[in-house]
């Protein structure tokens, strides 16, 4: 080899290795613009919105008078809607992902289904919204109230909650599906005792996702019929008398965190744009704290399966 | 490989209660509470929240209210719907209720009582650094009618005084009853105005719109103006009369703020307001909003006007007063 030619790869090595750490650079460049924006973003409104937070603030209904109104009804709102998404979207999503991963017959109506399902997970929330007025609100005669709310980012967030305990449950090698049949399991033996313990944390993540989601939603809540004034809380579920558990919560009408923050954004008076910064940053802590606990459940189920 | 049974039982405890919820809600229904429900314009909003959250204290919790803003006619869609569960007991509105929306009202069997709580002034606003002070509702039109597009697009244009630099327009977008009166009065027809305007159904984005340019123009209620006096400076206006004024409490009330100021509404349903929280509230709506009003930055009735609601309510005179 000639060391002319020696030359020439090596001047072609150079070249590429200067490619590859152009694109590094740029890469990094990236993600810094996407996610210092986002800190920037956010910690902004912390800041704007920090004088307000105080305990009053969490423990006060709206007011006209920016000083002296507070986020009361909506953070129990959303926690209340989040709670009754939470219960009906997780069985039925993570119910239908196992019957279509597990049980149904691979043919043209699951392939159908399939096409559906994660077509439905990119249609926009108003959608749901006119949705569930038309079904829950009228047709059920469920009110505009906090069940209606919950039952419609439930439908909502149900096709995200679908395909990933579909990616989950696919993702978990057959071996150990039939070295569970070996061993003489029925098929939901196979699954509620080995498929749906390790794919647990990957179906958590899904939730998580769906569930943060719903949180910020407002148009369909405003579709149903979310009110943007209430002064005082749905009865409690805890009863001192028999039957000691009341659901009349359920009917109760209600406001949601993003609804109260556009409330206040639109406002002519601008105190209560520190306000809306304060329960936007209420919003942001309660979803991170809600992916915080996925993420520690997570840990702590991923550390007990051991393959 | 090891299992953590216990995270099971909870999945199955969630399954039960969610079981549960599903069995129980229909048991809840039946079950009524004292709430008067109110919902509708926007413009309307800041006053009725202003007496139900007074209201509410006054009665120590004894009667619920809610209000939410879904746009005077997104409201009277509700006040008369077919539907008795989702009908609201109060609708705000910040225009009379349209011939439509009485056919719908009657359709449904919902008679109602209609009753003004303040004025709305719509208050046309430019840049503090512009010498202009006053138009006419002529000069206007020129500025703000269809033909306008992209034809006027210098002060110059609309009055030869004024300076030779280009306008920005800001405006709210045309849903909202604020644009809908505007038009009406300035271009002579509802709905009809220049399309190369900066729209936007957020006020306060039309308040910096109009406070960052000095040459630009925007008009919206009298209360974004006076909550942002400090960045903005009204525009007298001349009806024709060769007499600008300016809007203000005395002005708009007394009239002499033609034509941009109009009175604003709550329709009561009259099989609600035989009830006696209904009535309590009405009654205390009249009474406090000549302080409570101005305290949100609108222009309230003057007390005779509060006084003539209040008979107006207590007769139950049925239907619109309106012959506007």
């Amino acid at each position: 080899m000639s060391s002319a030619n020696l030359q020439k790869i090596r001047a072609d090595i150079q070249r590429r290795k200067l490619i590859n750490t152009i694109f590094a650079l740029v890469g990094i460049l990236v993600i810094m613009v996407a996610i210092l924006t986002l800190l920037g973003l956010t910690i902004q409104m912390v800041i704007e919105g920090s004088s307000r937070l105080t305990p009053d603030f969490f423990t006060s209904f709206p007011s006209r008078r920016a000083e002296r109104a507070g986020i009361l009804s909506a953070w129990v709102g959303t926690s209340l809607v989040m709670l009754v998404t939470a219960l009906t979207a997780v069985p039925l999503g993570v119910a239908a992902g196992i019957y279509l991963e597990e049980y149904s017959r691979k043919d043209w109506l699951a392939d159908l289904i399939e096409i559906n399902v994660t077509n439905l997970a990119g249609v926009p929330s108003i959608i749901y919204g006119l949705l569930a007025l038309g079904l829950f609100v009228y047709k059920l005669q469920l009110g505009q109230s906090v069940i209606s709310a919950g039952l419609t980012l439930a439908l909502l967030i149900l096709p995200v909650i679908i395909v990933t305990t579909r990616e989950a449950l696919r993702a978990i090698p057959n071996s150990l599906r039939e070295a569970a049949y070996a061993l003489g399991a029925s098929k939901w033996q196979m699954i509620w005792d080995h498929i749906l313990p390790y794919s647990f944390g990957s179906i958590l993540t899904g939730v998580i996702i769906g569930l943060s989601r719903a949180i910020g939603q407002t148009a369909p809540l405003v579709t149903i019929g979310a009110l943007t004034f209430i002064a005082f809380l749905p009865d409690s579920p805890i009863k001192s008398e028999f039957p000691y558990i009341s659901f009349d919560w359920l009917q109760a009408p209600f406001t949601v965190l993003p609804i109260q923050m556009f409330n206040w954004v639109s406002r002519p008076e601008r105190e209560f744009e520190m306000n809306a910064a304060a329960a936007g940053s209420v919003l942001i802590a309660m979803t991170l704290t809600m992916n915080a606990l996925a993420i520690y459940i997570r840990y702590q189920l991923r550390k007990d399966v051991k393959w | 490989m090891q299992l953590k049974q216990d995270s099971w039982k909870i999945l199955t405890g969630v399954a039960s209660v969610a079981a549960v919820l599903a069995l129980a809600v229909p048991v809840v229904k039946s079950q009524g509470r004292t709430l008067i429900k109110i919902d509708g314009s926007s413009t309307v909003y800041p006053i009725t929240e202003a007496v139900a959250e007074e209201f509410q204290i006054d009665k120590r919790g004894a009667v619920q209210v809610t209000v939410g803003i879904s746009g005077t006619g997104g409201g009277f869609k509700k006040f008369c719907s077919q539907d008795a569960s989702v009908r609201t007991d109060i609708s705000n509105a910040s225009r009379t209720i349209k011939d439509s929306e009485k056919e719908a009202c009657k359709a449904a069997g919902v008679e109602y009582i209609e009753l003004p709580v303040a004025y709305d002034a719509i208050t046309v606003v430019v840049n503090q650094d512009n010498p202009i002070d006053s138009m006419t509702v002529e000069e206007l039109k020129t500025m703000w009618q269809p033909e306008a597009d992209e034809t006027v697009t210098q002060w110059s244009q609309v009055n030869s005084s004024w300076p030779q630099e280009e306008f920005t327009l800001f405006g709210p977008g045309a849903d909202s009853g604020t644009f809908d009166y505007f038009t009406d009065k300035i271009t002579g027809e509802e709905g009809a105005s220049r399309t190369d305007y900066t729209p936007s159904e957020d006020d306060n984005v039309l308040v910096q719109g109009v406070a960052s340019d000095p040459f630009a123009l925007g008009y919206f209620g009298y209360s974004y103006y006076e909550s942002n006096r400090d960045k903005l400076k009204a525009v007298a206006i001349d009806d024709g009369t060769g007499n600008a004024v300016y809007p203000s409490l005395e002005t708009v009330r007394n009239g002499d703020y033609k034509p941009l100021s109009r009175p604003i509404f709550i329709y009561i349903n009259a099989e609600a307001a035989e009830k006696p929280e209904v009535k309590d509230f009405i009654e205390f709506y009249l009474a406090n909003a000549s302080e409570l009003v101005p305290e949100v930055g609108s222009v309230p009735l003057d007390d005779s006007g509060y006084e003539e609601a209040l008979a107006r309510f207590q007769n139950k005179v049925l239907g619109t007063a309106s012959a506007q």
